[in-house]
C-alpha cells in the first residue's frame, strides 16, 4: 500500500509539525531551569518525554484514521496526539498548565484526553492495550465503525496487560491494531536485556494474530503494513500486532544524561533522522522543494501560533483544582 | 531534635539508602536487590548508585517492566530463603502488581501460620510538589497500611532511612520502605534540605514501629511522616515566633503504628494536628486522630485538625498543585482555627 500524493504530504507536514513542537517544547521546558536543573520550576514543570525520531510511526499509521477511529497513547505521546488531530493550541496549554488546555492543567503532558478525536494516553506503561481493546468492542457491540489503534513502547510489551489485551483481542476478534514502537530503550534498560525475544512480533503467534516487524523508522513502509492492519480490521478480521524501529533521538525525559547509551550511537541515530530522508525521498518523487519549503514554513507557523497561544493563556483559578473529579 | 550521632558525615537519603543495602549486601549473601533501572542507571532515584559496581549484575538486577512478575518473583525468593529488595519505580505504579503485594507477600506467613517467612523489602517513590501529576506524585501511605501483613516504614531523614533500610532488610517479615522523592537530595526533583543528616558510616538499625519526638513542646502536636515532618517543623518555628510551643512527632513507621508516642504527646499538649500529603479521607490522618479519640477524648482541649491532600487526583499544573499540597502555612491557620 502507496501512499497518495495527499497522504505523503499529509504525513510530511504531521512529522515536520511535531518535531517543532517538541523543539519548541523542549525549548520553554528549560526556562527557569538554568543553572541548577529542577523539575519543579519553569513555565513547563514536571517530567517531560520528548518523541524526536519516533514522528515516523505516528504519522505512518494515523494516516490510516479518522477522527471516529480511537488512538490510546503512551506517556510520550505528543506525536501520537498530534497525528491523531489533537487540536495543537489546546495540547500545548494543557502542557503549560493553562486554563485552555484540554483538561485546564490537570493532566498535563503525560494526561492527553481528547474526546473530539478519541485521543488519549496514560503515564502508566501498557495501560494503552485494555482500553483500545474495550473501544474496538464497544464498536462492535454498537455495530459502529472505527477501529482502535494503541501505540506501545517495546518495553511495555513485558508488562501483563499487554499480554493480556493481545489475548482478547484475539479471542474476541476485536477491530484493533497494537503498535509498539521499539526505540530499543527502557529508560536505560535496552531491549536487549529485558525481552527474551528479538522482536516482539512474534509474539502474536500465541494471541491468534498476524504479527509484523518494520525496521528502518520508514514511514511508507509502516504506511504500507499499518494500513493493510487497519483496513482487515475494518474488514472485522480482527486484530494485528506490529513493532516498528524507531530512534529515541531525545533522552527518556528531559534531564536524562544517557550515560547508558554506547558511544556514538546518538550520532548515529542522528544521521538516521526521518526528516531529512522523508525530504529526500520526497525530492526524488519529483515533489518541488518550494513546495516542500512550504510545508515546512506552514507547520512551524502552526506550532508557533500554539505555543504563543498557550504562553498568552490564563492559568485557572487555584480551586479548579477541586472540580472535575465528578462530571 | 533528631537522633543523630555527633561526627559529620551527612548523606542524602539516597546515599544512606544505597549504603544500608551495600552493607547488608556484604554481610548476607541472601540479599539482592531487582527492579528497573536499578542497575547501572543506579536507580531514577539515586537509591541503588554504585551497588551494581561493587556487586555485579546477578545480584544487582535491571528488570523487564514487568513489576508483577519481579514482585512475585521477588515474593517466591523471599519464601525459599534470600532476602530481596525490589523497587516498585513510583508508588503510583502498585496498580499493575498489587495482587504479588497485597494477595501474595503480605498473606503467605498468616496462611502458613507462620510457618512460611517472606523476608523481603519493596521500596517505592512516593510524593509530588514538581508537577507530575496524578499517576506519578501519589503518597498511599494509608493504602499500604491498610492492608494487613506488612509493615510500611518512611524516613523523614538519611539517618532514619539508613538505620529503617537495614532493620528491614533484616526483619523476617515483608516491609514496604516508602521513599520521598523530595527528600532524597536529587536536586533535579527540589530538596528539602532537613533530611540530609548525620549518618555514621557503621551499620545500625532503626526501629521499625517506634515514632520520634523530633522537637519538643506543650501546647499543640503535629503529627506527621516524610515529608510531613518537615512541614511540621518549619510550622513549629513559625508557631513559636508566636509564643506557641509545639511538639513534632514523626510517626517514621505506619505499621507497626505507635500509637503510645502519638497518645503521650497529646496528653501533655492537648492538642492534635495530623500532616499528611496522602489523601484526606480514609487515611493516615483519620487513624491517628481516632486512635487519640477512642484512647481518651477527655485529654483534647479542642477538636483535631488535619492538614491533608484533598480528595482529588493530583493535578498538574503547579498553582494547582500546590494549592492542594499541605505546607507549614496551612499548619499554622489550623492551629489559629483550633
Amino acid at each position: 500500500m502507496q501512499p497518495t500524493k495527499e497522504q505523503s504530504l499529509w504525513m510530511y507536514e504531521n512529522i515536520v509539525v511535531s518535531r517543532r513542537f517538541e523543539e519548541a517544547i523542549e525549548k520553554v521546558y528549560l526556562e527557569g531551569k538554568t543553572p541548577a536543573f529542577n523539575m519543579a520550576n519553569g513555565p513547563i514543570p514536571g517530567e517531560m518525554h520528548l518523541s524526536n525520531g519516533q514522528e515516523p510511526v505516528a504519522a505512518g499509521v494515523c494516516a490510516h484514521l479518522g477522527a471516529d477511529d480511537i488512538v490510546t497513547a503512551t506517556h510520550r505521546p505528543h506525536h501520537q496526539a498530534i497525528a491523531k488531530g489533537v487540536d495543537l493550541k489546546k495540547m500545548a496549554a494543557e502542557i503549560f498548565g493553562k486554563s485552555t488546555g484540554l483538561s485546564g492543567g490537570r493532566g498535563g503532558h503525560m494526561h492527553l484526553i481528547d474526546p473530539a478525536v478519541n485521543f488519549s494516553c496514560s503515564g502508566i506503561i501498557g495501560e494503552s492495550c485494555g482500553p483500545a481493546c474495550g473501544a474496538a468492542l464497544s464498536r462492535k457491540m454498537q455495530n459502529k465503525p472505527g477501529v482502535a489503534v494503541a501505540f506501545l513502547g517495546e518495553g511495555a510489551a513485558n508488562q501483563g496487560a499487554f499480554h493480556e489485551a493481545l489475548n482478547l483481542a484475539g479471542v474476541w476478534n476485536l477491530p484493533v491494531v497494537f503498535v509498539i514502537e521499539d526505540n530499543s530503550w527502557a529508560i536505560s534498560v535496552p531491549k536487549s536485556e529485558a525481552t527474551a525475544v528479538a522482536r516482539n512480533d512474534v509474539r502474536a503467534t500465541g494471541y491468534g494474530m498476524p504479527g509484523h516487524y518494520i525496521p528502518g523508522n520508514d514511514p511508507y513502509a509502516i504506511f504500507d503494513v499499518a494500513g493493510q492492519a487497519i483496513a482487515r480490521a475494518r474488514e472485522g478480521k480482527g486484530p494485528t500486532l506490529i513493532e516498528v524501529e524507531t530512534y529515541r533521538l531525545a533522552g527518556h525525559f528531559m534531564g536524562d544524561a544517557e550515560q547508558y547509551r554506547p558511544e556514538g550511537e546518538k550520532e548515529a541515530l542522528f544521521a538516521k533522522d526521518p526528516i531529512p530522508k522523508m525530504r529526500d525521498r520526497l525530492i526524488s518523487d519529483g515533489y518541488a522543494a518550494k513546495d516542500i519549503d512550504k510545508i515546512e514554513k506552514r507547520a512551524e507557523a502552526r506550532v508557533a501560533e500554539a505555543i504563543t497561544f498557550a504562553r498568552d493563556s490564563a492559568y485557572a483559578p487555584q480551586t479548579d483544582a477541586l472540580t472535575a473529579v465528578f462530571v | 531534635m533528631l537522633d543523630q550521632p555527633t561526627n559529620e558525615r551527612r548523606l542524602t537519603i539516597a546515599r544512606a539508602m544505597a549504603e544500608a543495602m551495600q552493607q547488608e549486601m556484604q554481610r548476607d549473601p541472601t540479599v539482592f536487590v531487582m527492579g528497573e533501572d536499578i542497575a547501572g542507571f543506579g536507580g531514577i532515584f539515586g537509591n541503588t548508585r554504585g551497588l551494581f559496581e561493587e556487586f555485579g549484575k546477578e545480584r544487582v538486577r535491571d528488570t523487564p517492566i514487568s513489576e508483577t512478575g519481579f514482585i512475585s518473583a521477588a515474593v517466591g525468593a523471599a519464601m525459599d530463603g534470600m532476602r530481596p529488595v525490589v523497587e516498585l519505580m513510583f508508588v503510583d505504579f502498585f496498580g499493575v502488581c498489587f495482587d504479588a503485594i497485597y494477595n501474595q507477600m503480605a498473606k503467605n506467613t498468616y496462611f502458613s501460620g507462620g510457618n512460611a517467612s517472606v523476608p523481603m523489602v519493596l521500596m517505592t517513590s512516593t510524593g509530588g510538589g514538581y508537577s507530575d501529576a496524578g499517576q506519578h506524585s501519589q503518597c498511599l501511605y494509608g493504602t499500604f497500611a491498610h492492608l494487613p501483613g506488612m509493615k510500611v516504614v518512611s524516613p523523614s531523614n538519611a539517618y532514619d532511612a539508613k538505620g529503617l533500610m537495614t532493620a528491614a532488610i533484616r526483619d523476617d517479615n515483608p516491609v514496604v520502605y516508602m521513599f520521598h522523592k523530595q527528600l532524597q537530595g536529587m536536586g533535579w526533583l527540589g530538596t528539602e534540605a532537613g533530611a540530609t543528616v548525620n549518618t555514621p558510616e557503621e551499620d545500625y538499625t532503626v526501629e521499625i514501629g517506634k515514632a520520634k519526638v523530633v522537637r519538643a513542646g506543650t501546647d499543640v502536636t503535629l503529627v506527621g511522616l516524610a515529608m510531613g515532618v518537615h512541614n511540621a517543623l518549619k510550622a513549629a518555628d513559625k508557631l513559636a515566633e508566636d509564643g506557641v510551643s509545639a511538639e513534632v512527632v514523626d510517626l517514621v513507621s505506619l505499621v507497626p503504628l505507635d500509637r503510645e508516642t502519638v497518645i503521650n504527646s497529646v496528653a501533655k499538649t492537648g492538642r492534635l494536628i495530623v500532616v499528611d500529603e496522602d489523601y484526606h479521607s480514609f487515611g493516615v490522618s483519620g487513624e491517628i486522630i481516632a486512635s487519640v479519640t477512642e484512647h481518651d477524648i477527655s485529654k483534647l482541649k479542642a477538636s483535631p485538625a488535619r492538614v491533608t491532600f484533598p480528595d482529588v487526583p493530583i493535578p498538574y499544573a503547579r498553582h494547582m498543585e500546590q494549592f492542594c499540597l499541605p505546607n507549614p502555612d496551612k499548619i499554622v491557620d489550623a492551629y489559629r482555627k483550633m
